[in-house]
């Protein structure tokens, strides 16, 4: 790359930086920014960096709680879990790379959230990784899905952290952008966090891992732009992940972290040596001085534009005490690392890049990291929702085989079972799985203490784009219930928030509606947000995506002992349902699958009703007798039903339930009313779960009893047997006989 | 009894085997790092899963240089007893400690599931106090496991009873659903002719707790500690 001669019109435009920003830029640094200067900002005041579109709305989230040490503005949030431990976590968005490049780009994302994590001191133990698609009969996105589940498995067994569960949902709105969302939580001694901040003047900056090569340059700024038939050309923005240098990485900080020498720590992600290096320096109230002629290089002749915006992959950027150079040196060559001095800690509050002698850049360091621009965009309620809104679903034909659709529904790609998935990702590494993935929520148990974490991802992009607020609401309140169906309370949510381009009216709305929607909901679950990711610009040719907002969500079991899951366990058990059936098909997968309708509102959900059902289950499942517990989701209450006769094979569990509820069979079979948990108790335990429930309020009906291999549904004009290997069948091979 | 868990970089069971040996049978062990020379003070090795240098060029095709292997071919060679888990089976392969090699699972996917194997032979160090033909509940986790080797050296491996293990459905049956990778003759562990140097590709480490799923696992450890003295 040559630098150009000079800074004009169309080569500002062509950084995605508009004159009015960059006369701020003028303001900032008193005269015309130089390119290299010129390339900084455009990073640092990338949608993808900045949230400057979405600054506004994420202050109203809650951020605070009891338990919360660290919310966001960090690597990742952390929560306090008691015995001098902390979790740590995160999840982050790899969309557009992964369009472009499926495998490399999961890949890397996966690399990505895994650094976020240790950066904070954390062992990181578990990835969650919740994926949309389009329909997997289509060329392209199969190719897509492939290609994303194989970068996954690539990097994550390699790096040798556990994939734990996740989300794989189709639909056409993703045909021409998936989602690729990555969750990771790490365990840390509560003491020992640390945080991405450059202090003490004249301490030395280190440089650590992988060299820098030219892959990625300007990655952050793809990431904030929309796609067209191009887009496949820019292949070369999207960086090559390894593994084993990552595995070495983690490894090697995580022993620093155990000496006094470290000050402030931070990866180099999305825009490379220039966000770590201006955000270490803003946070730290302080300046940073590097010389990029020490940099690692693979390529040669790279100028110095090229090596701040380059975002090759397993790099990171360490402040330690004066002093301790040696000592950290020699313990990251134990590792083969690459650990160079590039730089130090200085007064002055600026961004100082020297290549050798000459200054390239200065800036003000908190001005790149801090003082981006941040919009208010308009907002526009989108004209679609008056028609969905509107739709009659009372005329809807009743099909006439309810046995059919119930199968046809557990075999949909979006129901049936996700193991040719995830049995291509390690998700029993370090001996804390518990609960497998399969189940509404996976469980891993603490080491060295009686307690375990529940994790679950969810989040409705159909309901989001039926009606935004209560899509924002749902995603929270089902992430929460998931996790206490597994036993634990929910203790905070991290979120990526993937939407269209920010820049239109509607798709502004949307978002400003779902995040409020999410964050009464985390006040009302009392689950404060540590942090999280915006996605913007999910569009090609200027189509959005369905807003969708995922939310990863962390519960606490206080004793392993109440790890729950979905299954029946035993031949006598009784099945209750807490909460209430309503007469609510809007949005349904039922609507979709079977009559091709993505139209009507989302099943209202009453927080307050929210919180009392999930309270019940809780107490029930830790008063002792609850052998199953499952939350009532995509496909209503038959497919819930029907997922918990599914243990394992040659151990079929089926039941005899009878459903009460006066309104259309469908409804009642496949309506997804919220706030609804299936549990199945010991027989002498019935009295209790009633109390429990009449204490808080909360409907609690009595379907029926676990036995035999049929599972029998019965209720105002309808009857449906099914055997359960029947049953087995169409759920466990309904995701291969897609891929087909 | 002091057990010797092997560290390369890329390494990543050597936690799980740590945590199995501090917590659930409290047995003497410490870490050995691929760049020591020596194993002495040690009296068994463990080589655990994970991708050893990054499995880069064939899965341990450059752990067997690694510093540390020549001390560990010299223990084997003295009958010191060594078991190779996953990445460490493929190791010992590599590092001709053990005949045959590990290919690409005929699914073309890595697998991280449940299976059951069959213990064939009782007359191994790790064996030992296995019952006959007991079926062991236990993980796998790899996109290498298809256990392959020539016609002769299988012939040799029967005749010598050094095919250990073989996937089995739970009721013991050599079956080829119950082969997860499609390793030859359901192959899912061997020994050498001199019965101290085991590999297999599942992970006894992560079948020693109930509270895992299963605790099958043990049984491998306990062949050795049988006779040796607690911590």
């Amino acid at each position: 790359m040559h630098e150009p001669s000079a800074i004009t019109p169309d080569l500002v435009a062509q950084h995605g930086i508009t004159p009015e920003e960059y006369a701020r830029i003028r303001t900032i640094l008193g005269r015309d920014p130089n390119f290299t200067e010129l390339g900084i900002f455009s990073v640092m005041w990338s949608e993808h960096c900045s949230y400057k579109s979405s600054r506004v709305y994420l202050a109203e989230l809650p951020t605070r709680g009891d338990c919360i040490l660290q919310g966001p503005g960090e690597n990742a949030g952390v929560v306090d879990i008691g015995d001098g431990l902390a979790i740590v976590f995160k999840m982050e968005s790899h969309n557009h790379p992964s369009f472009i490049e499926p495998f490399q780009g999961a890949a890397t994302g996966v690399g990505g959230i895994i650094r976020d994590i240790f950066t904070m001191g954390a062992r990181p133990i578990a990835l969650l990784d919740p994926l949309r698609f389009g329909p997997l009969t289509k060329g392209k996105s199969r190719y897509l899905a492939d290609g994303v589940v194989a970068g996954i498995a690539a990097y994550g067994n390699a790096v040798g952290v556990p994939t734990v569960g996740g989300e794989l949902c189709v639909s056409e709105t993703y045909a021409g952008n998936p989602l690729v969302n990555v969750f990771c939580l790490g365990i840390a001694p509560t003491n020992r966090i640390f945080l991405a901040r450059a202090s003490g003047e004249g301490n030395p900056v280190i440089y650590v891992g992988a060299k820098t090569g030219r892959d990625g340059i300007h990655g952050a700024t793809m990431a904030s732009e929309t796609f067209d038939e191009g887009s496949e050309e820019r292949r070369p923005t999207v960086q090559v992940g390894d593994p084993f240098k990552e595995k070495l990485l983690i490894e090697a900080c995580l022993e620093v972290m155990e000496t006094d020498a470290l000050v402030g720590i931070q990866d180099m992600g999305a825009a490379g040596l220039t966000c770590s290096s201006c955000e270490m320096a803003s946070r730290g109230g302080t300046g940073i001085e590097i010389d990029l002629a020490r940099v690692p290089r693979r390529e040669t002749g790279m100028i110095p534009y090229e090596v701040m915006l380059s975002e090759s992959q397993e790099r990171m950027l360490l402040v330690v005490r004066r002093g301790t150079e040696r000592q950290v040196m020699d313990l990251f060559h134990k590792w083969d690392l690459d650990a160079v001095i590039v730089g130090r800690v200085t007064g002055d509050g600026l961004l100082r890049v020297k290549d050798g002698e000459r200054v390239v850049a200065e800036i003000p360091a908190v001005a790149l990291a801090e003082e981006g621009p941040v919009y208010h965009r308009p907002v526009r309620r989108p004209a679609y929702l008056t028609e969905t809104e509107q739709a009659d679903l009372s005329g809807l034909s009743l099909p006439e085989k309810l046995d059919q659709v119930l199968l046809d529904l557990l075999g949909s790609p979006n129901i049936a079972s996700k193991q040719p998935v995830w049995q291509q990702y390690d998700h029993m590494l370090f001996c804390n799985t518990v609960v497998e993935p399969g189940s509404d929520a996976a469980v891993l148990r603490v080491q060295g203490t009686r307690k375990g974490l529940a994790l679950a991802a969810d989040g409705n992009g159909r309901y989001t784009y039926l009606d935004p607020y209560e899509g924002g609401k749902l995603a929270v309140a089902e992430a929460a219930r998931n996790v206490v169906c597994a036993g634990a309370r929910p203790l905070a949510i991290t979120n990526c928030l993937n939407f269209g381009n920010p820049e239109r009216p509607e798709i502004m709305w949307q978002f400003a509606e779902a995040v409020r929607g999410m964050g009464d909901a985390c006040r009302a679950l009392q689950t404060p947000v540590t942090g999280g990711n915006v996605s913007f610009y999910n569009e090609t040719l200027g189509t959005a995506i369905f807003p969708t907002p995922i939310v990863g969500m962390v519960g606490l079991l206080e004793d392993i002992a109440h790890a729950t899951t979905q299954r029946f366990k035993a031949q006598g058990d009784v099945v209750f349902l807490l909460g209430e059936t309503r007469e609510e098909l809007g949005g349904s997968e039922y609507l979709k699958v079977v009559h091709g309708l993505e139209v009507g509102r989302p099943p209202a959900l009453d927080l307050t009703r929210e919180r009392a059902v999930q309270q019940v289950c809780l107490e029930v499942i830790r008063a002792g007798g609850v052998s199953s517990a499952h939350d009532c989701a995509d496909g209503g209450l038959a497919v819930a039903l029907a997922e918990c006769c599914m243990t394992t094979p040659k151990a079929w569990l089926g039941a005899t339930l009878t459903l009460p509820g006066e309104m259309r069979p469908d409804a009642l079979l496949f309506g997804e009313s919220a706030s609804r948990i299936v549990v199945s108790v010991r027989p002498d335990k019935t009295e209790s779960v009633r109390a429990m429930a009449r204490r808080h309020g909360v409907p609690c009906v009595e379907l029926g009893m676990v036995g035999g291999d049929h599972l029998m549904l019965r209720g105002q004009g309808f009857s449906l047997r099914l055997s359960v290997e029947a049953i087995h069948w169409a759920w466990g091979t309904g995701l291969s006989r897609a891929l087909k | 009894m002091k057990w010797g868990v092997l560290i390369f970089p890329g390494t990543w069971s050597h936690q799980d085997f740590a945590h199995v040996f501090q917590d659930v049978l409290q047995v003497e062990w410490g870490y050995l790092w691929h760049k020591e020379t020596s194993v002495a003070g040690y009296d068994c090795l463990i080589l655990p899963g994970g991708f050893a240098h990054g499995d880069y060029l064939r899965c341990g095709a450059i752990a067997r240089f690694s510093p540390i292997m020549d001390a560990v071919v010299r223990f084997a060679r003295n009958g010191g007893p060594v078991m190779g888990s996953c990445n460490g089976f493929q190791i010992l392969c590599e590092a001709g400690l053990l005949p045959g090699a590990l290919l690409r699972n005929d699914s073309l996917q890595y697998r991280c599931r449940w299976v059951h194997i069959r213990t064939e032979r009782r007359d191994t160090p790790f064996t030992r106090t296995s019952r006959p033909g007991q079926v062991l509940k236990i993980p796998i986790s790899h996109g290498e496991g298809r256990y392959s080797a020539p016609p002769q050296t299988l012939a040799k491996l029967r005749s010598n009873g050094q095919i250990v293990f073989r996937y089995a459905t739970p009721d013991g049956q050599i079956t080829d659903e119950a082969n997860p990778n499609g390793s030859l003759e359901n192959i899912a562990g061997i020994c050498n002719e001199g019965r101290n140097v085991l590999g297999l590709m599942p992970h006894p480490e992560r079948a020693s707790e109930t509270l895992l799923g299963s605790e099958d696992g043990r049984v491998l450890f306990e062949g050795l500690l049988a006779g040796a003295l607690p911590r």
